[in-house]
């Protein structure tokens, strides 16, 4: 019985039950992980995925700042009733410029992968600062202080574009020059409602109809 | 007992005061953190229950409550409990004790400061490990020295074979160590906020293989170190097959790790990533069925024990839960089922069969069994004890019960069409009929809250104001003592 006897072992010495621990755990993550993370494929912008702006970027660090990702998920999956109540089901390519990735786990509320464009600006304010103002039977919590708080002071904008240039994003020295600029005079609540409506629009051209 | 000794008599006796601080520690967030579930549970009902105050909104509230369990409540038990089973198995003193206190107050300050953090908003939003980068780096600081505390005490063992409670504790500290560190790699733009070194799709993948394995190591490995430990001990009857718990421990601890894609079935992962996933969230079946089998013959001798001993009805009980949610999980992870399942309450309450029913229960049985003998006294009150144990089932059961309904019905609504592809149900008309289920969950958090609450007052009569029993470790069996050529 040679596998009960390096198992003796193993059982018997502190180090190599460290090692055989790491060892074994290990496996999975580099048959599976590794590749994934060198797939060059889930890298690749789909053609009308841009990297989001100053603005729609405090926004989203907005959303999540709140966590709205708790209760809704941004990942359409390919199924019949999916598609009919969202749109078309999410690709990797649209998610390349999300750090984090923001598909959520839990649909409290309806996915928000296709809503850009769904409903108007003006909605999107009432609904933010009290949702049972346009759905009365609502659960969603309102957020009536993101009307009262300036965009600029929700981050260093710079500071966060330099921070995804060196991930990788491709934004110019134009773009993050202009950021200050860009969030000059804008609420909170503007920020979040131009990510939400810009979600779900950098859709290949011939997928999106 | 409390007698004063010399720092000459105190290197060989066990350090169970800091066992004891560490189990009132997670007395505590584990009154916290339920209280939170309680809360954001009834938010769902009551939404404006947030007052406009943005640090009680649903969205903060939910990291706090996942986060103080897990982090709060839960590592602190696991860190009690292997402080107390490592000196007992290996016969010595903990190795370094003032590091072992150092880790014990430092993760307290992490989770408190943390928790607070996380009502401020600072979070990177990956499930369970929404801590921002400074307290990343101080866990994994903290995690280390638990590490040197525990292997350290092992080193020093003066008995040739590791425990295998030992084990599963060991793969806790080891693998939780790299999934935190390669999971929480960012670059940081300011001291609450930082950017994930992974995007889309390729983070989704790297944060799951954490997220499933934070559940795999920690909340199942992890408890599973606390069954095999205290379960034996506790009933008086030895591991039922110790070989079976060697090749149950090897193919946990192997296919565990690959299961974690089955959080992202349907989604723009690559698809072999998903097929794997589901192969090997089956084979885990085996192994963990195998562990429950080999616990519950364990006692299969000593049954009588259950009428009279409620630390034993818990653990007992856990086993049971611990097989139904490793049951379901693997179901859930077909696709065919999943679809049905995933984004629904359904995921809610096989967590909470698993978080309840599993993880809460045999920590509140081998609490019940070690904070007696620690300080050498009876339990303050068997009776309340008793009653916990039956608030803790119905509080239990009656969650699972819900959040079947609830999910199973959104997801059965969500896919509804009717003959020309047209969807049968609004998303709000849905929604709205949740509500008598999150009645229903928030009934049983409060039932299950204050059989908790009976549990602090319970034992914090037994433990407070009284000092640790001086326990000298027992003589080994010469056949198994180690000899000379002493391996570490
Ligand atoms: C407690 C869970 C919860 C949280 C947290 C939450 N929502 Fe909602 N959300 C809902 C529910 C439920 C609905 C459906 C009812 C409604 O439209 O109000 C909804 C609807 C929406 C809609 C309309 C979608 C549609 O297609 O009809 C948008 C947009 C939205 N939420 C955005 C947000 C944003 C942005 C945040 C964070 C600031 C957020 N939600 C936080 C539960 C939540
Ligand atoms: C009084 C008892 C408890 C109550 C009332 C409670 C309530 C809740 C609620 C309301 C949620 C959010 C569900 C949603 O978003 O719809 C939640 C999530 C969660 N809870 Fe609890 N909880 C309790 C105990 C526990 C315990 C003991 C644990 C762990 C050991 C735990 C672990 C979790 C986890 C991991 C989640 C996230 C689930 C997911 O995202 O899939 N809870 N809980």
């Amino acid at each position: 019985m040679s596998a009960l006897s390096l198992h003796k072992r193993i059982e018997e010495n502190t180090g190599l039950l460290i090692f055989g621990i790491l060892l074994v755990s290990a496996i999975g993550g580099l048959v599976q992980i590794l590749p994934v993370l060198n797939q060059k494929s889930l890298q690749a912008p789909s053609t009308n995925t841009q990297p989001y702006t100053a603005v729609e970027l405090t926004g989203r660090d907005i959303y999540i700042r709140e966590g709205c990702s708790v209760c809704h998920s941004q990942q359409v999956r390919p199924l019949i009733a999916e598609v009919e109540r969202y749109g078309p089901y999410s690709r990797a390519g649209e998610f390349v410029y999300d750090r984090p990735f923001l598909w959520g786990s839990k649909r409290t509320g309806p996915d928000l992968h296709r809503v850009g464009g769904k409903f108007s600006d003006d909605w999107h304010r009432i609904h933010l600062i009290d949702p049972r103002a346009v759905i009365p039977e609502s659960i969603m919590p309102g957020y009536p202080w993101l009307a009262k708080r300036e965009a600029h002071r929700a981050g260093d904008i710079v500071a966060k574009m330099t921070a995804l240039r060196t991930l990788g994003t491709p934004y110019t020295d134009e773009q993050i020059a202009q950021a200050e600029a860009d969030l000059e005079g804008l609420l909170e609540i503007d920020t979040l409602i131009a990510y939400l409506q810009m979600l779900g629009t950098g859709l290949d051209e011939e997928i999106a109809r | 007992m409390a007698t004063t000794h010399s720092s000459q008599d105190s290197a060989d006796i066990y350090e169970d005061t800091v066992v004891i601080r560490l189990i009132q520690f997670s007395v505590l967030w584990a009154v916290i953190a339920m209280t939170a579930g309680v809360y954001i549970s009834a938010e769902l009902l009551w939404p404006t229950m947030d007052f406009g105050q943005f640090w009680l909104s649903f969205g903060r509230l939910r990291p706090l409550h996942t986060n103080g369990i897990i982090f709060g409540f839960g590592v602190s038990a696991l860190m009690a409990t292997a402080f107390y089973s490592v000196q007992r198995t290996s016969h010595v003193r903990l190795f370094a004790p003032k590091l072992a206190w150092f880790c014990a107050y430092a993760w307290q300050l992490i989770i408190l400061l943390g928790g607070l953090s996380l009502l401020a908003g600072w979070t990177s939003t990956k499930e369970y490990a929404e801590l921002e980068w400074p307290f990343d780096i101080a866990i994994a600081v903290v995690w280390v020295l638990f590490g040197v505390v525990f292997f350290g005490t092992i080193a020093r063992r003066k008995i040739r074979p590791i425990y295998i409670s030992n084990w599963f504790y060991g793969a806790l500290i080891i693998v939780i160590a790299m999934l935190h560190i390669v999971n929480n790699l960012a670059i940081p733009v300011t001291f609450g906020k930082s950017y994930s070194l992974y995007a889309g799709a390729q983070d989704a993948v790297v944060q799951w293989w954490y997220g499933h394995n934070a559940v795999g190591f920690l909340l199942t490995g992890g408890f599973l170190g606390m069954m095999y430990y205290f379960l034996p001990k506790h009933s008086g009857r030895p591991i039922w097959s110790y070989r079976l718990s060697v090749v149950a421990f090897w193919a946990f601890t192997y296919s565990y790790i690959w299961a974690g894609p089955h959080h992202l079935h349907y989604s723009a992962i690559p698809e072999w990533v998903q097929s794997l996933a589901v192969v090997m969230s089956v084979i885990l079946l085996a192994p963990s069925w195998a562990t429950m089998i080999n616990g519950i013959m364990t006692v299969s001798t000593a049954w009588e024990k259950l009428r009279t001993d409620p630390a034993l009805k818990f653990i007992v009980l856990s086993l049971a839960f611990y097989g139904l949610a490793t049951f379901e999980g693997p179901m859930m992870s077909f696709p065919s089922v999943n679809v049905v399942s995933h984004f629904t309450d359904w995921t809610i309450g096989h967590v909470h069969s698993g978080a309840l029913g599993w993880n809460a229960m045999i920590t509140y049985g081998t609490f019940y069994f070690m904070a007696p003998r620690l300080v050498g006294v009876p339990l303050y009150s068997v009776r309340l004890a008793n009653i916990h144990f039956w608030l803790a089932l119905a509080g239990t059961m009656l969650y699972i019960v819900a959040m079947w309904g609830a999910g199973v019905s959104q997801g059965l609504l969500w896919l509804s069409v009717d003959e020309i592809g047209e969807l049968s149900f609004s998303f709000k008309d849905i929604m709205a009929s949740m509500q008598p289920f999150y009645a229903l969950r928030l009934i049983a958090g409060l039932i299950f809250l204050a059989g908790t609450c009976l549990m602090a007052y319970n034992l914090s009569k037994t433990l407070v104001g009284r000092k640790a029993v001086v326990v000298k470790p027992p003589p080994v069996d010469p056949a198994y003592a180690i000899g000379k050529e002493a391996a570490v």
